[in-house]
């Protein structure tokens, strides 16, 4: 029996697509039927059904001329952050409320000139600050997978929970996410999903609502590694309107997936043995050295010796570059504006519209990088934590320089939690998800999050693989090896 | 450096959002909870460390200083709250 269309991945979509055996009209059609019966989930926030069918369409009459691309009528969902034309793009905020763009973001543009369908727009947490997919204004959105006999709703994890979620009970193909701190590769992990974000400047940040401009990449999740290969390809590329783009060309990530690392260096970096580390984490850590070493790598233990300090450096830096991004958001050219009251002027309008329309942690967030920023603080908190960040650079160069092909952690410190169970917390015990991941984005690094096992409640558990620059093919080769070896086959069972 | 009730007041102000002043306190002890963590930077030795600008080594590119895609009135106000007879209308700035 042909599994069920919207269970497919890319390349079996592709292939069937190719053969005949199917059209984009279908899988679309299965899509949109599985999104519809998966409200529980509240992971597509806007469908875009009607659009959907009319790209399905053509890319039928594409793919029947002969010649189409890999990712043509491969029907996808587009996290919120992207702005698409026509189509509410609102970054989970009030703000932004009634938004419908009159562009449509470079990555977007170039998955549908590739042929691909956008069945619509996903959950997130609020201009993807969060790690639990709590800060929307849509409401939470729900994992698909649950402990063993227990119905606690768990959280997909964050920002991009949304993806995540719908990716992993097979609402659809394949999904776009956003990483500025661990955004993809957390709620990969969480959800037993692929998840990658490529180097800095890989992907076109044009027309992707910015939230710290000098970490924030897009990136494909997906159900295997080689889908993650050809979504890639068709998402990056320089693009003039992202001065950070790079002019580099795109090789065909997809042809290097061979399987074969022999003789490739791992690093297993010590410092991410942190305090406290379940023990089902760091079995899993051990597994997939041993895989990778079995697969034929030679493992190498590295230092890292600045990791402690990332977390507290990208808390600095992130909301410092949020603050001056969301200071467009001021009621007057797109958006929510708050009701005045008699004699309120323009000053009243921003702090009004700006308290009505922004979140609570993104409130916190802007305040703590309008603080770093200000007179007397800038040099304390501001610059010191872009020389940390230098350092923490130089540390991966350093292991690279000394013939590392890659590196090997644990994605997150825990599987997904229940939601609503950090709420209590302070907001720095909800940063610490992104204790394994923010480390690459400061250092503009790709790195990529393979689901290795489940733990012993029954909920999938992801690894991390972190390349060199620009060197995402031969890092999606480790990750395919990996993938291989683990063996990761698991779906949760459906309930919603 | 400990935020106080004043302190958290004008980083809001800064930030043109309106913050209650009874959210006030609770404002401040989660700054507080936040630059508590951010202090552990001050155990790192930067000396002769530049800060990052870039994370990639690339130069920016350049472009002629011309209008590239100009001429989009309508569609640059179409999201605007309130736009009257082509511009965007706020609140009265000047008395």
């Amino acid at each position: 029996m042909m599994t069920d269309l919207n269970a497919l991945t890319i390349a079996e979509a592709r292939d069937a697509l190719r053969r005949g055996e199917v059209t984009s009209v279908d899988l679309t059609e299965a899509c949109l039927a599985a999104g519809q019966g998966a409200s529980a989930l509240n992971a597509v926030i806007h469908p875009t059904a009607d659009l959907a069918r009319d790209q399905a369409r053509a890319a039928d009459a594409r793919i029947a001329q002969g010649d189409a691309p890999a990712m043509c009528g491969i029907p996808l969902g587009i996290k919120d952050l992207f702005c698409t034309r026509g189509v509410p793009s609102q970054a989970a905020s009030r703000i932004l409320d009634g938004f419908r763009p009159e562009y449509e973001s470079t990555v977007t543009q170039q998955l549908f000139d590739a042929g691909a369908v956008m069945l619509g727009k996903l959950n997130m947490d609020e201009f993807a600050m969060g790690s639990s997919n709590e800060t929307s204004v849509y409401g939470n959105a729900v994992n698909p997978w649950r402990r063993e006999n227990d119905d606690t709703q768990l959280t997909p994890g964050g920002s991009s929970g949304g993806s995540a979620s719908a990716v992993a009970a097979d609402l659809c193909l394949a999904a776009v996410g956003t990483d500025t701190g661990g955004s993809i590769r957390q709620p990969a992990a969480f959800t037993g999903i692929t998840g990658i974000k490529p180097t800095y400047g890989r992907c076109s940040r044009w027309g992707i609502v910015a939230f710290a401009s000098s970490l924030d990449q897009a990136g494909p999740m997906t159900k295997s590694v080689r889908d993650a290969a050809i979504m890639l390809g068709a998402m990056c590329g320089h693009d003039p309107r992202d001065s950070t783009s790079a002019d580099l060309p795109v090789p065909d990530f997809e042809a290097m997936l061979t399987g074969d690392i022999r003789g490739k260096v791992i690093g297993i970096p010590e410092e991410y043995r942190i305090e406290g580390m379940p023990k089902e984490i760091s079995d899993l850590w051990a597994d997939g050295t041993a895989m990778l070493k079995e697969a034929g790598a030679e493992i190498r233990d590295i230092s890292l010796p600045h990791t402690k300090y990332a977390l507290p450096a990208y808390y600095v830096i992130a909301p410092a570059e949020a603050s001056s991004n969301l200071a467009r958001y001021d009621g007057v050219r797109y958006g929510h504006r708050a009701q005045l009251a008699q004699g309120d002027g323009i000053t009243e309008m921003y702090e009004k519209t700006r308290a009505e329309g922004f979140g609570a942690e993104v409130q916190r967030r802007v305040m703590v990088g309008t603080y770093v920023l200000s007179a007397g603080f800038y040099d304390a908190y501001y610059n010191r934590a872009r020389k940390v960040r230098t350092l923490i650079k130089r540390d991966f160069d350093a292991a690279f320089a000394a013939g590392v092909d890659a590196i090997l952690t644990p994605a997150t410190p825990s599987a997904a939690f229940g939601l609503g169970e950090m709420t209590d917390a302070d907001p720095v015990q909800m940063y610490l998800n992104d204790v394994f991941t923010v480390t690459v984005n400061l250092a503009g690094l790709p790195g990529i999050s393979v689901p290795a096992g489940l733990d012993s409640r029954g909920l999938p558990l992801g690894l991390q693989l972190i390349g060199r620059p620009w060197e995402e093919g031969d890092l999606l080769n480790t990750a395919y090896a990996l993938e291989n070896a683990a063996g990761f086959v698991a779906k949760p069972a459906k309930w919603w | 450096m400990s935020i106080d009730l004043e302190t958290a007041a004008k980083v809001a102000k800064l930030a043109r959002i309106r913050v209650d002043e009874a959210a006030l306190p609770g404002l401040a002890q989660e700054f507080n909870t936040i630059l508590g963590f951010i202090e552990q930077l001050n155990e790192v030795d930067v000396t002769d460390v530049e800060p990052m600008t870039s994370v990639t080594p690339q130069r920016l590119k350049r472009r002629a200083d011309v209008v590239t895609e100009g001429d989009q009135q309508a569609r640059v106000l179409s999201n605007a709250p309130d736009a009257r007879e082509g511009f965007f209308a706020v609140p009265k700035v000047v008395e």
